[in-house]
């Protein structure tokens, strides 16, 4: 399994997800903005940070890059691809996930462990959507502008297609979002973002591992 | 005939919660601005475009998010 982590000016958990990536058995190299190829990687990850600055919106400007473009490419092809944090926002804004994130409801930059539930998520043809285990998963959250959003029939629609990948366990909504919705998926289930950073709960020294699952459950899903 | 100058306003949509105006309307008793309801913030973008009827197009592709968010676009020199 080879991965490709995007690299934006302003990311910064770019090596955090390499090492991710390389403790869930894989290689992973690093993909600079202005790359266009993709060929020889296997599943992308669009990582955290603050990408172009987040100037306008989080995500706004990135979604323009060259490499942006080929990862809409390589996730219409069905390649499986993991947005965290600003990665979700970037997906977001390129409309290769649904909704979008907005300030967070107190206004304050949230930062903290907590448990994410994965969605009780429902087969879909062709796509591996239900790969991850129905379990409770231990994971930092650290974001200003985390609160999912999408309209209400919108949501509906997520739910009953078995897209909401993960919610936040009851009473730990740090953000507002939307139904408890920490994480979404694309209706072919390759694409896959979340707020929370699995890539920081890989090592035992920091309290969990539990986001190597994330990154298994991602590897699995070629659509 | 040179750039028209315009300016794009952008807000959130109606019916999104807006923490940011929530908390300017909060902080407006505590200076003696009673009365002061439904605020909502947003941004302005002043620029130059050389043609003008692709404004629309750029402010639904990045200077707003059309599922968040509205905009207007105003000529800055009344022409």
């Amino acid at each position: 399994m080879r991965w490709g982590v995007v690299q934006f000016p302003g990311s910064c958990d770019e090596r955090d997800a390499l090492r991710a990536c390389e403790l869930s058995d894989g290689e992973a190299r690093l993909v600079w903005h202005e790359e266009r190829d993709l060929d020889d990687v296997d599943a992308v990850v669009v990582p955290g940070g603050f990408s172009y600055g987040d100037y306008l919106r989080a995500g706004a400007i990135a979604r323009f890059s060259p490499a942006m473009g080929a990862v809409a490419e390589f996730a219409a092809a069905g390649g499986p691809v993991l947005g965290i944090c600003n990665g979700f926002q970037v997906l977001c804004e390129a409309g290769l996930l649904p909704g979008a994130l907005l300030v967070n409801e107190s206004m304050r930059f949230t930062c903290r462990q907590l448990e994410l539930q994965v969605a009780a998520l429902s087969p879909q043809e062709g796509g591996q959507s239900s790969n991850l285990p129905d379990e409770r998963l231990s994971i930092p959250a650290k974001h200003g502008e985390g609160r999912y959003w999408a309209p209400e029939e919108t949501l509906d629609a997520l739910e009953a297609n078995g897209q909401v990948a993960f919610h936040y366990a009851p009473g730990q909504n740090p953000n507002g979002s939307a139904r408890d919705i920490a994480g979404v998926r694309n209706e072919a289930g390759n694409v896959l973002g979340l707020m929370p950073h699995p890539e920081h709960a890989v090592d035992p020294m920091t309290g969990s591992t539990d986001g190597l699952k994330v990154f298994e459950a991602v590897a699995g899903a070629r659509a | 005939m040179g750039a028209v100058r315009a300016r794009v306003l952008i807000r959130p949509k109606e019916g999104i919660l807006d923490p940011q105006g929530k908390a300017v309307e909060r902080a407006l008793p505590a200076l003696g601005f009673e009365g002061v309801g439904h605020v909502r913030v947003g941004r302005m973008v002043e620029l130059e475009a050389e043609d003008p009827a692709r404004l629309p197009e750029l402010c639904e592709k990045l200077l707003a998010n059309p599922l968040i968010e509205d905009f207007e676009i105003e000529s800055i020199d009344g022409a």
